[in-house]
Protein backbone atom coordinates (compact mmCIF):
# COMPACT_ATOMS: atom_id res chain seq x y z
CA UNK A 1 0.00 0.00 0.00
CA UNK A 2 2.90 2.42 1.40
CA UNK A 3 4.42 1.78 -2.64
CA UNK A 4 1.40 1.75 -4.42
CA UNK A 5 1.33 5.54 -2.72
CA UNK A 6 4.92 6.33 -3.55
CA UNK A 7 3.93 5.41 -7.06
CA UNK A 8 0.66 7.53 -7.58
CA UNK A 9 -0.39 11.00 -7.79
CA UNK A 10 -2.28 11.42 -4.41
CA UNK A 11 -4.62 14.60 -3.46
CA UNK A 12 -6.12 13.74 0.04
CA UNK A 13 -8.80 16.14 1.72
CA UNK A 14 -7.59 19.36 -0.49
CA UNK A 15 -9.11 22.76 -0.83
CA UNK A 16 -7.82 24.07 -4.02
CA UNK A 17 -8.47 27.89 -5.08
CA UNK A 18 -6.55 31.38 -4.89
CA UNK A 19 -5.95 34.07 -3.05
CA UNK A 20 -7.22 31.90 0.20
CA UNK A 21 -10.55 31.44 -1.29
CA UNK A 22 -11.22 27.95 -2.38
CA UNK A 23 -12.48 27.17 -5.57
CA UNK A 24 -12.83 23.13 -5.06
CA UNK A 25 -12.88 21.40 -1.11
CA UNK A 26 -12.42 18.56 0.20
CA UNK A 27 -10.45 16.91 -3.02
CA UNK A 28 -9.88 13.45 -3.16
CA UNK A 29 -8.42 12.31 -6.37
CA UNK A 30 -5.74 9.48 -6.61
CA UNK A 31 -4.12 8.35 -10.23
CA UNK A 32 -1.87 4.94 -10.54
CA UNK A 33 0.44 4.29 -13.59
CA UNK A 34 -1.14 2.56 -16.30
CA UNK A 35 -4.79 3.95 -15.70
CA UNK A 36 -6.54 6.51 -17.82
CA UNK A 37 -9.14 9.06 -15.62
CA UNK A 38 -11.28 11.27 -17.84
CA UNK A 39 -12.19 14.47 -16.29
CA UNK A 40 -15.71 15.92 -16.96
CA UNK A 41 -17.33 18.65 -15.90
CA UNK A 42 -18.68 22.38 -17.14
CA UNK A 43 -16.20 25.27 -18.06
CA UNK A 44 -15.14 27.42 -15.32
CA UNK A 45 -16.03 24.56 -12.85
CA UNK A 46 -12.35 24.66 -11.42
CA UNK A 47 -10.46 21.93 -14.34
CA UNK A 48 -7.88 24.71 -14.87
CA UNK A 49 -7.20 25.01 -10.71
CA UNK A 50 -7.12 21.26 -10.40
CA UNK A 51 -4.10 20.79 -13.19
CA UNK A 52 -2.73 24.19 -12.09
CA UNK A 53 -2.48 22.81 -8.26
CA UNK A 54 -1.28 19.26 -9.74
CA UNK A 55 1.78 21.04 -11.86
CA UNK A 56 2.92 23.28 -8.78
CA UNK A 57 1.87 25.97 -10.33
CA UNK A 58 -0.51 27.35 -7.14
CA UNK A 59 -0.36 25.78 -3.81
CA UNK A 60 -2.99 23.85 -2.17
CA UNK A 61 -4.93 25.59 0.42
CA UNK A 62 -5.72 22.81 2.75
CA UNK A 63 -4.82 19.45 2.46
CA UNK A 64 -2.43 17.44 0.76
CA UNK A 65 -1.33 17.07 -2.81
CA UNK A 66 1.62 14.65 -3.69
CA UNK A 67 3.56 13.49 -6.54
CA UNK A 68 5.16 9.49 -6.35
CA UNK A 69 4.93 10.12 -2.14
CA UNK A 70 6.27 14.12 -2.26
CA UNK A 71 4.45 17.33 -1.42
CA UNK A 72 4.32 19.18 -4.91
CA UNK A 73 4.89 22.53 -3.06
CA UNK A 74 8.56 21.27 -1.60
CA UNK A 75 9.63 19.96 -5.78
CA UNK A 76 11.16 21.97 -7.90
CA UNK A 77 9.36 22.80 -11.53
CA UNK A 78 12.36 20.55 -12.85
CA UNK A 79 11.19 17.41 -10.22
CA UNK A 80 7.66 17.71 -11.18
CA UNK A 81 8.33 17.94 -14.77
CA UNK A 82 10.38 14.71 -14.39
CA UNK A 83 7.21 13.41 -12.50
CA UNK A 84 3.95 14.31 -14.74
CA UNK A 85 4.15 15.95 -18.04
CA UNK A 86 1.22 18.28 -19.37
CA UNK A 87 -0.52 18.38 -22.87
CA UNK A 88 -2.39 22.08 -23.00
CA UNK A 89 -5.12 22.81 -25.63
CA UNK A 90 -3.63 23.78 -28.87
CA UNK A 91 -2.53 27.31 -29.47
CA UNK A 92 -0.39 29.02 -31.85
CA UNK A 93 3.62 29.80 -31.75
CA UNK A 94 4.83 33.05 -32.27
CA UNK A 95 8.00 31.83 -33.75
CA UNK A 96 7.76 28.61 -36.26
CA UNK A 97 10.24 25.79 -34.42
CA UNK A 98 10.45 22.47 -35.98
CA UNK A 99 8.63 19.78 -35.18
CA UNK A 100 11.34 17.87 -33.61
CA UNK A 101 12.79 21.10 -31.62
CA UNK A 102 9.22 21.21 -30.20
CA UNK A 103 9.80 17.88 -29.11
CA UNK A 104 13.01 18.10 -28.12
CA UNK A 105 12.05 21.06 -25.35
CA UNK A 106 10.38 18.10 -23.63
CA UNK A 107 14.08 17.02 -22.73
CA UNK A 108 14.43 20.40 -20.58
CA UNK A 109 14.01 18.74 -17.18
CA UNK A 110 16.45 15.93 -17.66
CA UNK A 111 19.30 18.73 -19.35
CA UNK A 112 21.54 20.72 -16.76
CA UNK A 113 20.95 24.53 -17.17
CA UNK A 114 24.01 25.03 -19.58
CA UNK A 115 23.09 22.15 -22.24
CA UNK A 116 21.57 21.31 -25.22
CA UNK A 117 20.04 18.46 -26.40
CA UNK A 118 22.36 15.72 -27.39
CA UNK A 119 22.04 12.45 -29.46
CA UNK A 120 20.59 10.32 -26.61
CA UNK A 121 17.87 13.30 -26.47
CA UNK A 122 17.37 13.01 -30.35
CA UNK A 123 17.05 9.34 -30.11
CA UNK A 124 14.57 9.51 -27.69
CA UNK A 125 12.58 12.17 -29.72
CA UNK A 126 12.62 10.14 -32.28
CA UNK A 127 11.19 7.54 -30.70
CA UNK A 128 8.32 9.47 -29.46
CA UNK A 129 7.75 11.06 -32.91
CA UNK A 130 7.81 7.37 -34.02
CA UNK A 131 5.43 6.04 -31.07
CA UNK A 132 2.97 8.59 -32.43
CA UNK A 133 3.05 7.78 -36.25
CA UNK A 134 3.84 11.47 -37.30
CA UNK A 135 7.77 10.56 -38.09
CA UNK A 136 6.60 11.78 -41.53
CA UNK A 137 6.42 15.36 -40.11
CA UNK A 138 9.83 15.89 -38.11
CA UNK A 139 11.41 18.38 -39.77
CA UNK A 140 8.09 20.56 -40.86
CA UNK A 141 7.34 23.61 -38.87
CA UNK A 142 4.89 23.65 -36.09
CA UNK A 143 3.15 26.23 -36.98
CA UNK A 144 1.97 24.99 -40.57
CA UNK A 145 0.64 21.86 -39.18
CA UNK A 146 -3.27 20.98 -38.74
CA UNK A 147 -4.87 20.83 -35.49
CA UNK A 148 -4.50 17.75 -35.38
CA UNK A 149 -0.74 17.26 -35.89
CA UNK A 150 -0.28 20.19 -34.08
CA UNK A 151 -2.25 17.95 -30.92
CA UNK A 152 -0.05 14.62 -31.63
CA UNK A 153 3.72 16.60 -31.76
CA UNK A 154 2.43 18.69 -27.92
CA UNK A 155 1.63 14.86 -26.65
CA UNK A 156 4.92 13.70 -28.62
CA UNK A 157 6.47 16.49 -26.52
CA UNK A 158 4.87 15.47 -23.45
CA UNK A 159 6.34 11.71 -23.78
CA UNK A 160 9.58 12.75 -24.43
CA UNK A 161 9.99 14.37 -21.11
CA UNK A 162 9.72 10.48 -19.62
CA UNK A 163 7.48 11.19 -16.86
CA UNK A 164 4.90 8.71 -15.22
CA UNK A 165 2.10 10.64 -15.61
CA UNK A 166 0.49 12.68 -18.01
CA UNK A 167 -1.97 15.48 -17.61
CA UNK A 168 -4.15 16.40 -20.68
CA UNK A 169 -6.91 19.20 -21.29
CA UNK A 170 -9.06 18.79 -23.68
CA UNK A 171 -6.55 16.84 -25.98
CA UNK A 172 -9.62 16.21 -28.40
CA UNK A 173 -11.67 18.85 -28.51
CA UNK A 174 -11.28 20.96 -31.50
CA UNK A 175 -10.54 17.80 -33.69
CA UNK A 176 -12.05 16.58 -36.42
CA UNK A 177 -14.13 13.30 -35.73
CA UNK A 178 -11.10 11.16 -37.17
CA UNK A 179 -8.20 13.17 -35.66
CA UNK A 180 -10.76 12.65 -31.43
CA UNK A 181 -10.48 8.60 -32.20
CA UNK A 182 -7.03 8.80 -33.22
CA UNK A 183 -6.12 10.88 -30.09
CA UNK A 184 -7.64 8.97 -27.69
CA UNK A 185 -6.21 5.33 -29.77
CA UNK A 186 -3.12 7.06 -28.68
CA UNK A 187 -3.85 7.82 -25.00
CA UNK A 188 -4.73 4.31 -24.71
CA UNK A 189 -1.41 3.31 -26.06
CA UNK A 190 0.35 5.39 -23.33
CA UNK A 191 -1.50 4.27 -20.32
CA UNK A 192 -0.68 0.30 -21.81
CA UNK A 193 2.75 1.71 -21.45
CA UNK A 194 2.09 2.05 -17.55
CA UNK A 195 1.56 5.56 -17.83
CA UNK A 196 -1.15 7.28 -15.50
CA UNK A 197 -3.22 9.71 -17.48
CA UNK A 198 -5.33 12.59 -16.16
CA UNK A 199 -7.53 13.50 -19.56
CA UNK A 200 -10.24 16.73 -19.32
CA UNK A 201 -12.74 16.40 -21.69
CA UNK A 202 -16.69 17.53 -22.63
CA UNK A 203 -17.39 14.36 -24.71
CA UNK A 204 -19.00 11.52 -22.11
CA UNK A 205 -17.84 8.98 -25.15
CA UNK A 206 -14.28 9.49 -24.84
CA UNK A 207 -14.90 8.63 -21.07
CA UNK A 208 -16.53 5.13 -22.32
CA UNK A 209 -13.76 4.67 -25.42
CA UNK A 210 -10.83 5.47 -22.95
CA UNK A 211 -11.22 6.05 -19.32
CA UNK A 212 -10.68 3.43 -16.46
CA UNK A 213 -12.35 5.94 -14.27
CA UNK A 214 -14.18 8.84 -14.29
CA UNK A 215 -14.43 12.04 -12.52
CA UNK A 216 -16.63 14.47 -12.29
CA UNK A 217 -16.50 18.13 -11.17
CA UNK A 218 -20.02 19.96 -10.45
CA UNK A 219 -20.53 22.58 -7.97
CA UNK A 220 -16.82 22.82 -6.23
CA UNK A 221 -16.49 19.50 -5.46
CA UNK A 222 -15.01 16.29 -7.69
CA UNK A 223 -17.63 14.01 -7.08
CA UNK A 224 -16.05 10.68 -5.98
CA UNK A 225 -14.74 8.51 -9.19
CA UNK A 226 -15.55 5.19 -10.14
CA UNK A 227 -15.64 3.26 -13.52
CA UNK A 228 -17.77 5.54 -16.43
CA UNK A 229 -20.28 2.96 -16.57
CA UNK A 230 -20.91 3.37 -13.07
CA UNK A 231 -20.26 7.61 -13.27
CA UNK A 232 -21.85 8.28 -16.50
CA UNK A 233 -25.58 7.31 -16.29
CA UNK A 234 -28.66 9.65 -17.84
CA UNK A 235 -29.10 11.02 -14.86
CA UNK A 236 -25.55 12.25 -14.17
CA UNK A 237 -25.26 13.39 -17.26
CA UNK A 238 -28.53 15.50 -17.35
CA UNK A 239 -27.47 17.38 -14.14
CA UNK A 240 -24.35 17.89 -15.51
CA UNK A 241 -25.16 19.06 -19.47
CA UNK A 242 -28.85 20.15 -18.40
CA UNK A 243 -29.51 17.78 -21.56
CA UNK A 244 -31.41 14.35 -22.02
CA UNK A 245 -28.58 11.51 -22.77
CA UNK A 246 -29.62 7.98 -23.58
CA UNK A 247 -26.78 5.56 -22.94
CA UNK A 248 -26.35 1.88 -24.97
CA UNK A 249 -24.74 -0.66 -24.92
CA UNK A 250 -23.24 -1.45 -28.12
CA UNK A 251 -21.70 -4.35 -29.59
CA UNK A 252 -18.34 -3.89 -31.51
CA UNK A 253 -16.75 -6.28 -33.56
CA UNK A 254 -17.72 -9.47 -31.39
CA UNK A 255 -15.83 -8.01 -29.06
CA UNK A 256 -17.29 -7.43 -25.44
CA UNK A 257 -19.92 -4.50 -25.85
CA UNK A 258 -18.97 -0.75 -25.09
CA UNK A 259 -21.27 1.97 -23.74
CA UNK A 260 -22.26 5.13 -26.23
CA UNK A 261 -24.13 8.64 -25.29
CA UNK A 262 -26.76 9.50 -27.70
CA UNK A 263 -28.37 12.79 -26.71
CA UNK A 264 -32.49 13.00 -27.04
CA UNK A 265 -32.77 15.83 -29.43
CA UNK A 266 -36.97 15.00 -30.09
CA UNK B 1 21.91 25.89 -43.69
CA UNK B 2 22.77 24.11 -40.87
CA UNK B 3 24.28 25.64 -37.65
CA UNK B 4 27.90 25.89 -37.24
CA UNK B 5 28.59 26.61 -41.23
CA UNK B 6 25.89 29.48 -41.05
CA UNK B 7 27.93 30.74 -38.33
CA UNK B 8 31.13 30.04 -40.13
CA UNK B 9 29.37 32.23 -43.30
CA UNK B 10 28.58 34.94 -40.77
CA UNK B 11 32.13 35.10 -39.04
CA UNK B 12 33.22 35.25 -42.54
CA UNK B 13 30.95 38.29 -43.58
CA UNK B 14 31.85 40.40 -40.43
CA UNK B 15 35.74 39.47 -41.20
CA UNK B 16 35.31 40.82 -44.63
CA UNK B 17 32.99 43.75 -43.80
CA UNK B 18 35.61 44.83 -41.00
CA UNK B 19 38.54 45.02 -43.62
CA UNK B 20 36.93 46.80 -45.73
CA UNK B 21 35.87 49.19 -43.02
CA UNK B 22 39.21 49.26 -41.79
CA UNK B 23 40.19 50.65 -45.49
CA UNK B 24 37.59 53.33 -46.47
CA UNK B 25 38.09 56.86 -44.53
CA UNK B 26 39.50 60.03 -44.99
CA UNK B 27 42.70 58.36 -45.30
CA UNK B 28 42.00 55.87 -47.68
CA UNK B 29 44.47 52.38 -46.95
CA UNK B 30 44.59 49.63 -49.58
CA UNK B 31 43.88 46.07 -48.82
CA UNK B 32 47.09 45.32 -49.83
CA UNK B 33 49.33 48.02 -48.11
CA UNK B 34 47.17 46.64 -44.90
CA UNK B 35 47.74 43.31 -45.80
CA UNK B 36 51.55 43.22 -45.90
CA UNK B 37 51.51 45.23 -42.62
CA UNK B 38 49.57 42.75 -40.70
CA UNK B 39 52.22 40.32 -42.04
CA UNK B 40 55.55 41.61 -41.91
CA UNK B 41 54.86 44.49 -39.42
CA UNK B 42 56.22 47.06 -41.32
CA UNK B 43 54.56 49.87 -43.65
CA UNK B 44 56.06 52.00 -46.13
CA UNK B 45 53.86 54.52 -45.11
CA UNK B 46 54.30 55.81 -41.24
CA UNK B 47 50.58 57.00 -41.25
CA UNK B 48 49.16 53.68 -41.68
CA UNK B 49 49.51 51.86 -38.65
CA UNK B 50 48.67 54.95 -36.26
CA UNK B 51 45.39 55.66 -38.65
CA UNK B 52 44.40 52.05 -38.14
CA UNK B 53 45.28 51.26 -34.52
CA UNK B 54 44.81 54.51 -32.88
CA UNK B 55 41.33 55.53 -34.82
CA UNK B 56 39.71 53.21 -37.01
CA UNK B 57 40.40 50.01 -35.05
CA UNK B 58 38.79 51.14 -32.02
CA UNK B 59 35.67 52.18 -33.98
CA UNK B 60 35.35 48.93 -35.32
CA UNK B 61 35.65 46.96 -32.11
CA UNK B 62 32.83 49.32 -30.77
CA UNK B 63 30.71 49.18 -33.98
CA UNK B 64 31.05 45.21 -33.55
CA UNK B 65 30.41 45.52 -29.81
CA UNK B 66 27.22 47.51 -30.21
CA UNK B 67 25.33 45.62 -32.89
CA UNK B 68 26.15 42.47 -31.71
CA UNK B 69 24.76 43.51 -28.54
CA UNK B 70 21.65 45.65 -29.31
CA UNK B 71 20.67 42.10 -31.92
CA UNK B 72 21.99 39.13 -29.39
CA UNK B 73 19.47 41.66 -26.61
CA UNK B 74 16.61 41.89 -29.02
CA UNK B 75 16.60 38.51 -30.12
CA UNK B 76 16.37 37.46 -26.43
CA UNK B 77 14.18 39.99 -25.72
CA UNK B 78 12.35 38.93 -28.29
CA UNK B 79 11.89 35.41 -27.41
CA UNK B 80 11.04 36.28 -23.57
CA UNK B 81 7.80 38.19 -24.52
CA UNK B 82 7.02 35.37 -27.21
CA UNK B 83 6.94 38.31 -29.52
CA UNK B 84 9.05 39.25 -32.66
CA UNK B 85 7.72 42.88 -32.63
CA UNK B 86 10.01 43.80 -29.25
CA UNK B 87 13.24 45.41 -29.24
CA UNK B 88 15.90 46.04 -26.26
CA UNK B 89 14.08 49.12 -25.56
CA UNK B 90 10.78 47.53 -24.11
CA UNK B 91 12.21 47.53 -21.10
CA UNK B 92 12.99 51.09 -21.07
CA UNK B 93 16.63 50.53 -21.14
CA UNK B 94 17.21 53.03 -24.21
CA UNK B 95 15.08 54.90 -26.29
CA UNK B 96 15.90 58.14 -24.86
CA UNK B 97 14.41 56.75 -21.60
CA UNK B 98 16.86 55.46 -18.87
CA UNK B 99 20.41 55.72 -20.15
CA UNK B 100 19.17 59.04 -22.20
CA UNK B 101 18.35 60.43 -19.00
CA UNK B 102 21.46 59.34 -16.92
CA UNK B 103 23.37 60.92 -19.83
CA UNK B 104 21.75 64.45 -19.61
CA UNK B 105 22.01 64.21 -16.33
CA UNK B 106 25.81 64.25 -16.71
CA UNK B 107 26.23 66.58 -19.33
CA UNK B 108 24.24 68.97 -17.87
CA UNK B 109 26.27 69.60 -15.23
CA UNK B 110 29.68 69.20 -16.89
CA UNK B 111 30.61 65.94 -15.85
CA UNK B 112 33.70 64.24 -17.73
CA UNK B 113 33.16 61.58 -20.34
CA UNK B 114 33.75 58.57 -17.57
CA UNK B 115 31.25 59.84 -15.61
CA UNK B 116 28.31 60.60 -17.95
CA UNK B 117 28.57 56.99 -19.50
CA UNK B 118 28.43 55.61 -15.91
CA UNK B 119 25.20 57.99 -15.27
CA UNK B 120 24.33 56.59 -18.63
CA UNK B 121 24.92 53.16 -17.70
CA UNK B 122 22.84 53.42 -13.98
CA UNK B 123 20.30 55.00 -15.91
CA UNK B 124 19.33 52.28 -18.00
CA UNK B 125 19.99 49.21 -15.36
CA UNK B 126 17.44 51.40 -12.97
CA UNK B 127 14.66 52.02 -15.79
CA UNK B 128 14.94 48.25 -16.35
CA UNK B 129 14.76 47.49 -12.40
CA UNK B 130 12.28 49.65 -11.63
CA UNK B 131 10.03 48.25 -14.91
CA UNK B 132 10.43 44.43 -13.14
CA UNK B 133 9.97 45.57 -9.44
CA UNK B 134 6.48 47.57 -10.63
CA UNK B 135 5.74 44.41 -12.96
CA UNK B 136 6.17 41.97 -9.02
CA UNK B 137 4.35 44.62 -7.04
CA UNK B 138 1.52 44.29 -9.48
CA UNK B 139 1.25 40.88 -9.01
CA UNK B 140 2.30 37.42 -10.20
CA UNK B 141 -1.42 36.19 -10.77
CA UNK B 142 -2.22 37.36 -14.09
CA UNK B 143 -0.40 37.51 -17.03
CA UNK B 144 2.70 38.45 -16.00
CA UNK B 145 4.41 38.72 -19.33
CA UNK B 146 1.99 41.36 -20.44
CA UNK B 147 2.24 43.07 -16.85
CA UNK B 148 6.02 43.34 -17.73
CA UNK B 149 5.72 45.18 -20.69
CA UNK B 150 3.24 47.99 -19.44
CA UNK B 151 5.86 48.77 -16.59
CA UNK B 152 8.11 48.90 -19.20
CA UNK B 153 5.90 51.36 -20.93
CA UNK B 154 5.40 53.25 -17.80
CA UNK B 155 8.74 53.49 -16.51
CA UNK B 156 9.86 54.69 -20.49
CA UNK B 157 7.35 57.85 -19.81
CA UNK B 158 8.30 58.64 -16.83
CA UNK B 159 12.31 58.91 -17.64
CA UNK B 160 11.41 60.35 -21.46
CA UNK B 161 9.62 63.18 -19.22
CA UNK B 162 12.19 63.91 -16.57
CA UNK B 163 14.88 63.87 -20.27
CA UNK B 164 12.80 66.01 -21.88
CA UNK B 165 12.67 68.65 -18.19
CA UNK B 166 16.45 68.36 -18.39
CA UNK B 167 16.58 69.42 -21.83
CA UNK B 168 14.37 71.88 -21.06
CA UNK B 169 16.99 73.56 -18.53
CA UNK B 170 19.68 72.74 -20.46
CA UNK B 171 21.81 75.73 -21.67
CA UNK B 172 20.72 76.07 -25.66
CA UNK B 173 24.19 76.85 -26.27
CA UNK B 174 26.29 74.39 -25.35
CA UNK B 175 24.21 71.88 -23.04
CA UNK B 176 21.51 71.28 -24.95
CA UNK B 177 23.51 70.39 -28.47
CA UNK B 178 25.35 67.95 -26.72
CA UNK B 179 22.62 66.26 -25.07
CA UNK B 180 20.84 66.29 -28.68
CA UNK B 181 23.61 64.61 -29.94
CA UNK B 182 24.60 62.15 -27.55
CA UNK B 183 20.64 61.06 -28.14
CA UNK B 184 22.02 60.39 -32.09
CA UNK B 185 24.03 57.75 -31.11
CA UNK B 186 27.57 57.74 -32.16
CA UNK B 187 31.09 56.12 -32.61
CA UNK B 188 33.05 59.28 -33.59
CA UNK B 189 34.51 59.80 -29.35
CA UNK B 190 35.26 56.18 -28.86
CA UNK B 191 38.35 56.02 -26.93
CA UNK B 192 40.21 53.10 -26.17
CA UNK B 193 40.05 52.97 -22.32
CA UNK B 194 36.32 53.22 -22.29
CA UNK B 195 35.93 50.72 -24.92
CA UNK B 196 37.87 47.91 -23.06
CA UNK B 197 35.18 48.24 -19.93
CA UNK B 198 32.37 48.31 -22.39
CA UNK B 199 33.26 45.20 -23.99
CA UNK B 200 33.97 43.46 -20.91
CA UNK B 201 30.08 44.15 -19.58
CA UNK B 202 29.16 42.76 -22.92
CA UNK B 203 31.13 39.43 -23.07
CA UNK B 204 29.59 39.44 -19.06
CA UNK B 205 25.95 39.90 -20.12
CA UNK B 206 26.47 37.61 -23.63
CA UNK B 207 27.60 34.53 -22.70
CA UNK B 208 25.58 33.73 -19.80
CA UNK B 209 23.20 34.88 -22.69
CA UNK B 210 24.49 32.17 -25.21
CA UNK B 211 24.91 29.87 -22.91
CA UNK B 212 21.07 29.56 -21.59
CA UNK B 213 20.02 30.12 -25.47
CA UNK B 214 18.50 26.66 -25.73
CA UNK B 215 16.38 27.29 -22.87
CA UNK B 216 14.98 30.59 -24.51
CA UNK B 217 12.84 28.36 -26.77
CA UNK B 218 11.51 26.80 -24.27
CA UNK B 219 10.60 29.97 -22.60
CA UNK B 220 8.99 31.05 -25.53
CA UNK B 221 6.21 29.08 -25.17
CA UNK B 222 4.77 31.27 -22.17
CA UNK B 223 5.03 30.97 -18.58
CA UNK B 224 2.96 28.03 -17.42
CA UNK B 225 4.12 25.71 -20.45
CA UNK B 226 7.82 26.88 -20.21
CA UNK B 227 7.31 25.61 -16.35
CA UNK B 228 5.15 22.19 -16.89
CA UNK B 229 8.22 21.61 -19.16
CA UNK B 230 10.58 21.67 -15.74
CA UNK B 231 11.84 25.72 -16.33
CA UNK B 232 11.91 27.83 -13.19
CA UNK B 233 10.76 30.07 -15.17
CA UNK B 234 10.97 33.73 -12.32
CA UNK B 235 14.11 33.00 -12.14
CA UNK B 236 14.97 32.25 -15.66
CA UNK B 237 13.65 35.36 -17.00
CA UNK B 238 15.09 37.65 -14.36
CA UNK B 239 18.50 36.37 -15.05
CA UNK B 240 17.70 37.08 -19.29
CA UNK B 241 16.64 40.64 -18.53
CA UNK B 242 19.73 41.18 -16.26
CA UNK B 243 22.03 40.47 -18.69
CA UNK B 244 19.92 41.66 -21.95
CA UNK B 245 20.11 44.83 -20.19
CA UNK B 246 23.92 44.71 -18.79
CA UNK B 247 24.90 44.02 -22.20
CA UNK B 248 22.29 46.99 -23.95
CA UNK B 249 22.97 49.35 -21.65
CA UNK B 250 26.80 49.23 -21.44
CA UNK B 251 27.44 49.51 -24.93
CA UNK B 252 24.60 52.50 -24.47
CA UNK B 253 26.74 54.53 -22.45
CA UNK B 254 29.85 54.66 -24.57
CA UNK B 255 27.69 54.95 -28.19
CA UNK B 256 24.69 56.71 -27.22
CA UNK B 257 21.79 55.43 -28.62
CA UNK B 258 21.21 53.58 -31.58
CA UNK B 259 17.61 52.59 -32.57
CA UNK B 260 16.14 49.75 -34.87
CA UNK B 261 19.22 46.97 -34.84
CA UNK B 262 17.86 45.23 -31.95
CA UNK B 263 14.57 44.41 -33.74
CA UNK B 264 15.63 44.19 -36.97
CA UNK B 265 18.66 41.94 -36.97
CA UNK B 266 17.23 38.71 -35.10
CA UNK B 267 14.49 38.70 -37.81
CA UNK B 268 17.17 38.58 -40.53
CA UNK B 269 18.60 35.89 -38.21
CA UNK B 270 15.51 34.41 -37.94
CA UNK B 271 15.54 34.48 -42.13
CA UNK B 272 18.41 32.85 -42.29
CA UNK B 273 18.84 30.19 -39.62
CA UNK B 274 15.55 29.07 -38.40
CA UNK B 275 13.56 30.28 -35.37
CA UNK B 276 16.01 27.54 -32.88
CA UNK B 277 17.77 30.55 -30.37
CA UNK B 278 20.17 28.49 -29.49
CA UNK B 279 21.33 28.79 -33.72
CA UNK B 280 19.24 32.46 -34.14
CA UNK B 281 21.65 34.11 -30.64
CA UNK B 282 25.14 33.67 -32.33
CA UNK B 283 23.84 34.66 -35.80
CA UNK B 284 21.98 37.44 -34.26
CA UNK B 285 25.25 38.87 -32.85
CA UNK B 286 27.08 38.24 -35.76
CA UNK B 287 24.85 39.76 -38.47
CA UNK B 288 24.57 42.69 -36.19
CA UNK B 289 27.81 43.34 -35.53
CA UNK B 290 28.69 43.15 -39.60
CA UNK B 291 25.26 45.77 -40.03
CA UNK B 292 26.72 48.04 -37.62
CA UNK B 293 30.12 47.99 -38.89
CA UNK B 294 29.11 48.89 -42.34
CA UNK B 295 26.58 51.46 -41.67
CA UNK B 296 29.31 52.88 -39.37
CA UNK B 297 31.39 53.17 -42.13
CA UNK B 298 29.05 54.77 -44.05
CA UNK B 299 28.19 57.21 -41.26
CA UNK B 300 31.92 58.35 -41.67
CA UNK B 301 32.87 57.94 -45.35
CA UNK B 302 29.53 58.93 -47.36
CA UNK B 303 29.12 62.64 -46.70
CA UNK B 304 32.07 65.11 -46.29
CA UNK B 305 30.23 65.95 -42.01
CA UNK B 306 29.82 62.34 -40.32
CA UNK B 307 25.71 61.61 -39.95
CA UNK B 308 24.91 60.04 -36.44
CA UNK B 309 24.91 56.76 -36.96
CA UNK B 310 21.46 55.91 -35.02
CA UNK B 311 19.70 58.82 -38.05
CA UNK B 312 21.12 55.81 -41.07
CA UNK B 313 19.40 52.56 -38.49
CA UNK B 314 16.07 54.60 -38.52
CA UNK B 315 16.29 55.34 -42.22
CA UNK B 316 16.92 51.98 -43.07
CA UNK B 317 15.10 49.99 -40.04
CA UNK B 318 11.41 52.09 -40.61
CA UNK B 319 10.50 50.69 -43.77
CA UNK B 320 12.45 47.24 -43.06
CA UNK B 321 10.23 47.12 -40.22
CA UNK B 322 7.09 47.94 -42.32
CA UNK B 323 7.51 44.89 -44.73
CA UNK B 324 8.42 42.43 -41.67
CA UNK B 325 5.17 43.27 -40.44
CA UNK B 326 3.15 43.20 -43.69
CA UNK B 327 5.13 39.61 -44.30
CA UNK B 328 3.76 38.85 -40.82
CA UNK B 329 0.29 39.18 -41.64
CA UNK B 330 0.89 36.21 -44.39
CA UNK B 331 3.13 33.32 -41.81
CA UNK B 332 4.63 32.77 -38.85
CA UNK B 333 8.30 33.63 -38.01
Amino acid sequence: MVKAREQSIAIRNAGLGYNGKAILDDVELEIAPGEIICLLGQNGAGKTTLFRTMLGFIAPLRGSVTLAGREVSRLSPREIARIVSYVPQSYAMPFAYSVTDVVLFGRSAHLRLFASPGSRDRRIAAECLDLLEISHLAARPFNELSGGERQMVVIARALAQEAQFMILDEPASNLDYGNQVRVIRKVRELAGRNIGILMATHHPDHAFMAASRVAVLSGGRLSHDGSPEAMLTPETLRSLYGVEVQVFDTPQNGHASRRVCAPVVE
Amino acid sequence: MKGVSLILVCLFALGGVSLLSLGIGRYPVSPLAMLSWLLTGQSADANLPVVLLNIRLPRLVAAIAAGGALSLSGAAYQGLFRNPMVSPDILGVSSGSGSGFGAALGILFSLPVVAVQALSLAGGITAVLSAVLVSRAIGRSSDSVLVLVLSGIVISSLFGALLSLLKYIADPLDKLPAITYWLMGSFADIRTGELGTAAAMVLAGAIPLLLVSWRLNVLSFGEEEARSLGLDTGRMRLAVILCATLVTASMISVCGIIGWVGLVVPHISRFLGGANHRRLMPVSFLCGAAFMVAVDTVARSAASVEIPVGIITAVLGAPFFIWIMKRSAVRAW
